[in-house]
């Protein structure tokens, strides 16, 4: 199976998901405006959204203009609109995590986000973790330890763990119980992934 | 989720203004309940007011006590020093809350505001008297095992407010301050701010429609710096409480000088007992007049088919919870 790193592998099932990756940066590129330095605070112009509008994200250090209406998550403009699917929507409730990114360093479940609300805030998604063929040491940990079975929990852990260890969390293997609790996986590699965490932490500098 | 248009304001008039001209409008602070609600379509708004610039911030001790404003996040006023220090209850009722991503996005005024996870106000194919008065409640003869057993009438028998901050409020005697859009701030203390269902289990707080809570004080006392918020739910964490008690005990010369007994997870709102506080002022702690205190809390209970395990669950609850602050 393969795990969520970064360049994501070549899709063994064809070449759709690969088509379209492309076809979604190409109108990543063509909509994003060359610069933006966008101030939490929206412009006066843009203070009242209504119906569909540009939202501009900055994601994984770059910014990206999509043309959205406000009821559109986080989630939904990472997934349907830039085509980052690393985060993945699990129940679109707040009740898994599987949809875990960092708004401002801030681990937050993107199913409950309006996109709209993110705008000139620093967005980590899984996408973002690894330095080029470089894993992050905590993608290179949930391998080392087989922190996953299906992967579909894996980059919202993910994300939650790289956050939990920063946030000073991660001193015993029932306190990274106790503050991955936002994160179900269906498969239970729980001691798998707290070990993979208990590790990572070190690494983590 | 239905469409709706986004405002965000910069000044409290602003938003209060806005809200006061639309009735379909609602504040939208951390999303986290609003959005779940309106994706279920058990709540819609045409417009939503992100009232997240809006100054209500700090955390400080002041004269009346510690001011919390009411946009702070969860997870920030959780580990607040100040609020670890001085009022473990609340700052254990916050960490032992939701989830850690949640708590992050959460605001305390959101917190406060939270709405019921009975499973029949959440799904729009059942009648509900909450969320469509005068339809009935199917709770009442169908699955009620999460639901309250105090304070509940025969028009809805919710836990209106599932969560915990606000029975750690309830028993620090907190004050809300509120402001209108006229510019007008009140303080209500939050034991008179939740309704009982009585008829209407619609009307939840006496919040009015063009009011923001602006902040949280809760008055600096010697029971509250002794004091613990215990939960006991269905799993070790990240679920809502079956039940849980929020105490703090003053006692000097081996006697209990002042006390303050809350419950969650079985009132139909946040749940002050004046009964078991009496039952405890005046005497020596000891685990049997903590029995008496928690006997006379559950006192008035009405359990239901699911949920009668929930009066000895409270009490142990509440036992527990004494005993550790007395300790
Ligand atoms: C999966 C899950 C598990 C949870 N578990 C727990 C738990 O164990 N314990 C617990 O206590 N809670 C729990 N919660 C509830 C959570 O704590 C609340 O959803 C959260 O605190 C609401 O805050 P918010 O800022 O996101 O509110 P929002 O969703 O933004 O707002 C909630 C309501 O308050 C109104 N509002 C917001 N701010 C203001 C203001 N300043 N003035 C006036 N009105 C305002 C909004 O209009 C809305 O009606 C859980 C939630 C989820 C989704
Ligand atoms: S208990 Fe209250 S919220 Fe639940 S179905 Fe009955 S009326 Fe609705
Ligand atoms: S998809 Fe967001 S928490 Fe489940
Ligand atoms: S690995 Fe399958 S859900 Fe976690």
């Amino acid at each position: 199976m393969s795990a969520p790193t970064t360049p994501a592998p070549l899709n063994p099932d064809g070449s759709r998901r690969t088509f379209m990756k492309q076809a979604g940066g190409f109108l990543g590129l063509a909509l994003a405006p060359p610069f933006i330095s966008q101030a939490e605070r929206l412009t006066a112009l843009s203070k009242k959204v209504e119906g569909v509008s540009t939202i501009s994200l900055k994601v994984n250090g770059a910014v990206r203009a999509i043309r959205a209406e406000p009821r559109v998550t986080l989630l939904d403009a990472l997934r349907e609109y830039l085509d980052l699917t690393g985060s993945k929507k699990g129940c679109d409730h707040g009740q898994c995590g599987a949809c875990t990114v960092l708004v401002d360093g801030k681990r937050v479940n993107s199913c409950l986000t309006l996109a709209v609300m993110t705008q000139g805030k620093e967005i980590t998604t899984i996408e973002g973790l690894a330095k080029g063929e470089e894993l992050h040491p905590m993608q290179a940990a949930f391998l080392k330890h087989d922190g996953f079975q299906c992967g579909y929990c894996t980059p919202g852990q993910i994300m939650s763990a790289v956050a939990c260890v920063q946030e000073g969390h991660a001193g015993s293997a029932d306190e990274v119980r106790e503050w991955m609790s936002g994160n179900l996986c269906r498969c239970s590699a729980y001691p798998n992934i707290t070990a993979a965490i208990l590790e990572a932490k070190t690494q983590m500098g | 989720m239905n469409n709706f248009s986004y405002i965000q304001a910069d000044k409290a008039k602003e938003a209060t203004t806005a809200k006061r001209d639309d009735k379909s409008a609602a504040f939208i602070a951390g999303g986290t309940t609003l959005l779940d609600l309106m994706k279920l379509n058990v709540e819609n708004h045409d417009q939503l007011i992100d009232v997240n610039m809006l100054p209500f911030r700090g955390i400080e001790m002041t004269k009346n006590g510690l001011r919390i404003g009411a946009l702070e996040r969860m997870s920030d006023v959780g580990e607040h020093p100040l609020v670890v220090q001085n009022f473990p209850a609340v700052s254990q009722s916050l960490l032992l809350a939701a989830s850690a991503q949640l708590r992050n996005m959460a605001s305390i005024g959101g917190n406060v505001l939270q709405r019921t996870r009975c499973g029949y106000f959440r799904d729009t194919a059942f009648p509900c008297n909450k969320r469509e008065p005068g339809t009935g409640c199917p709770a009442i003869e169908g699955d009620n095992r999460n639901l309250a057993i105090l304070g509940t009438s025969d028009a809805c028998i919710a836990t209106s407010y599932p969560g915990d901050l606000s029975v750690a409020l309830v028993a620090l005697d907190a004050v809300l301050t509120l402001e209108n859009a006229k510019g007008k701030q009140r303080e209500v203390p939050i034991t008179k701010f939740y309704l009982l269902p009585g008829s209407t289990p619609q009307k939840e707080t006496v919040l009015e429609d063009d009011e923001l809570i602006v902040a949280v004080t809760i008055p600096q006392t010697a029971a509250a710096q002794k004091s613990m918020y215990l939960k006991v739910r269905e799993r070790t964490s990240y679920a809502y409480a079956l039940a849980s008690a929020a105490v703090g005990l003053e006692v000097q010369g081996g006697v209990i000088r002042a006390a303050k007994v809350a419950l969650g997870g079985v009132g139909a709102q946040p749940w002050r007992s004046p009964e078991a506080e009496k039952m405890l002022v005046g005497k020596a702690p000891s685990e049997a007049v903590f029995r008496a205190a928690a006997e006379a809390a559950l006192r008035g209970a009405k359990p239901r088919e699911h949920n009668a395990f929930k009066v000895e669950m409270a009490q142990n609850t509440l036992v527990r919870a004494l005993s550790e602050v007395a300790a």
